[in-house]
């Protein structure tokens, strides 16, 4: 494991965020609060998934990302990125105008990361072959999902397969055949379009590696939208060669059931972090048998899905299906065009370990932990289980334990304070007092142009 | 070492309503993640409850499933009002069974549950009395 501390990139713009409940209801571990009126994520308990970026009604949530110009001090200039974004562009511009495109924008080689992908399929058979790894066999392929089964179901990670995603294979690929064109290590700069944050952090503190080989990343809009701006109408010059590797197999790895199809004998795809949770609820059970192989993708739609594309997913997903018809089967593309020592690359593919990093844990000491749970079951009892969100908590339950862990009062719920102020336990100056103070001043008085006001993006 | 404290938690079963089974394992596995107990040893506790709640589930009318968790071991007992099990002995037979056609079609009743619940615990403990019910008690020790 590294050691490298959790990179997030998803930050909050406080001018943007309303302080409603949106993110903090969608979120799948219960990482957000609203904290003085303004969602706050705890980055222990982020897995990176994007609900929160999906689901907030002024778009509050903001993606970092590395500086374009960064790629200037490197003579070659890689832009890596999933065949997804091809899926992003008008029909009228075809493979060979984008291609181009991207080099208008200042990058010397374009790589599309799913090839060449017979290796990656090769590399997770001989794993899923050895009898000694757990299964089903969870695939590492969405970042969020491999954070999520480390933070909140860490007897799974054994079952996670220990083999890199499309992203490195390719960034692998792209260092040895430049290598091969007399590129020196240092001159090559490496660049990552991407459709999701999870791959951003996966990218910027990768788990079971000790640091990560991509230089640099671009969100993939951002990266259209800079295409968009440069691309020629006329027919561009023929890039097909750099396609070469590419297959269809590796066009569609990245959606959904692009994995389930090529691995054990019966194989599971499921999309949409809400959907893999209980899954996994279930997996963890015991209750799922006769499984070798799961694909599971946080986003509906897989990567089609991703928070940083601009398409509609599902015309992306038609007109990735139909560009793939035309790309041979990854079987059919012989060793010779990759060039490159493929046992090699493969060695690179593997991880060496990935370990639990259970987030739901009430402190180390057990005694003290059963305490504290207890002592949260009894507030339960106490509060209204209408999961109202508006103590600043996903829920009753959730309420309960910030409680326990002193990050929240029982005067944070609404409906207890009202009680309170029924049996003259406090005054109604203060019971408002207290909810101004959670959710903003004035932020109850009829006024039109407030934040959070009717129709704003919602 | 050896603060007395425990944590104790309680459920209902419905017999018949194969559709919640899992409940209640489901909620003692969040708890004992939440008290950071080790994989292996919420596994082994998860999978014999629920073959515990099955057995209510499939044979019995309702049952009570009490959860007490010590520092050192969790103790379960899952009472039922039910037919109870005449031989003991031979329902602890794997593939012994005494499931309707009806449950067997739900793809349970494989007569595995008590062996299973054996394999899963360190102490398992069944009284019953036939036409009142049964009475289980497992305990499973932490590392």
């Amino acid at each position: 494991m590294s050691g490298l501390p959790n990179y997030h990139a998803l930050k909050v713009d406080a001018a943007k965020c309303i302080g409603c409940t949106h993110c903090m209801k969608a979120c799948p571990t219960e990482a957000i609060r609203v904290i003085d009126g303004l969602a706050v994520i705890d980055h222990e308990r982020c897995v990176d998934c994007g609900q929160c970026h999906r689901s907030c009604p002024t778009h509050a949530f903001y993606v970092e990302q590395d500086d374009l110009t960064k790629i200037k001090v490197f003579k070659y200039r890689v832009i890596l990125f999933p065949s997804i974004m091809i899926g992003q562009f008008p029909e009228k511009y075809n493979e060979t105008q984008i291609y181009s495109g991207l080099k208008k924008v200042g990058f010397t080689h374009v790589f599309e990361v799913e090839q060449p992908i017979q290796l990656l399929i090769d590399s997770v058979n001989e794993y899923l072959r050895n009898e000694e790894n757990p299964k089903p066999a969870i695939s590492t392929y969405c970042p969020a999902i491999v954070r999520l089964i480390q933070g909140r179901y860490p007897s799974l990670t054994e079952n996670l397969i220990l083999r890199k995603a499309p992203h490195d294979l390719a960034a692998h690929f792209a260092i040895e055949r430049l290598l091969l064109e007399g590129a020196q290590r240092d001159e090559i700069g490496l660049f990552y379009a991407t459709p999701c944050i999870a791959k951003i952090a996966s990218v910027k503190s990768p788990v079971g590696e000790r640091e990560s080989i991509v230089d640099g990343i671009v969100n993939m809009n951002h990266l259209y939208n800079e295409v968009m701006k440069v691309i020629s109408e006329v027919e561009a010059e023929d890039n097909s060669e750099q396609r070469q590797n590419l297959s269809e197999e590796g066009i569609l790895w990245s959606q959904t059931r692009g994995e389930s199809g090529h691995f054990g004998s019966r194989s599971i795809a499921i999309d949409g972090i809400h959907n893999v949770v209980r899954f996994l609820e279930r997996l963890e059970n015991d209750q799922v048998k006769g499984v070798d192989f799961l694909e599971l993708r946080a986003c509906d739609q897989s990567c089609a899905g991703g928070i940083l594309l601009t398409g509609n997913r599902f015309l992306t997903v038609e007109k990735l299906e139909r560009r793939a018809k035309r790309y041979p089967s990854a079987k059919d593309i012989s060793e010779s065009t990759i060039r490159v020592d493929i046992e090699e690359l493969k060695q690179k593919l593997v991880i060496d370990s990935i370990s639990p990093k259970p987030l739901f844990i009430f402190g180390k000491d057990r005694v003290n932990a059963m305490e504290k749970m207890t002592r949260a079951q009894r507030i339960v009892c106490s509060l209204p289980g209408i999961d109202c969100g508006a103590c600043g908590a996903p829920n009753c339950h959730a309420l309960a334990e910030d409680m326990v862990n002193r990050k929240a009062k029982m005067s944070d719920c609404i409906f207890l304070q009202q009680m309170w102020e029924d049996e003259g336990k406090i005054t109604a100056r203060k019971a408002l007092q207290n909810v101004q103070k959670k959710w903003g001043k004035d932020r109850f008085k009829a006024d039109c142009n407030k934040r959070g006001r009717r129709n704003e993006g919602f | 070492m050896g603060r007395l404290f425990i944590l104790k938690l309680t459920y209902n079963i419905q017999g018949g309503d194969f559709t919640h089974a899992g409940h209640p394992s489901s909620e003692v596995k969040k708890v004992l993640k939440q008290l950071d107990i080790d994989g292996k040893t919420i596994k082994n506790i998860v999978i014999a409850l629920y073959e515990a709640e099955v057995n209510v589930v499939a044979h019995a009318w309702k049952g009570i499933v009490s959860v007490e968790i010590e520092e050192n071991k969790i103790t379960i007992w899952v009472t039922d009002e039910g037919p109870g099990i005449a031989d003991i002995e031979l329902a602890m037979q794997a593939g012994y069974s005494t499931a309707s056609k009806e449950v067997r079609e739900m793809g349970f009743g494989a007569g595995m549950g008590l062996p299973n619940m054996k394999k899963n615990t360190d102490e398992l403990q069944i009284e019953s009395e036939v036409g009142k019910g049964t009475k289980v008690k497992m305990v499973n020790y932490f590392s």
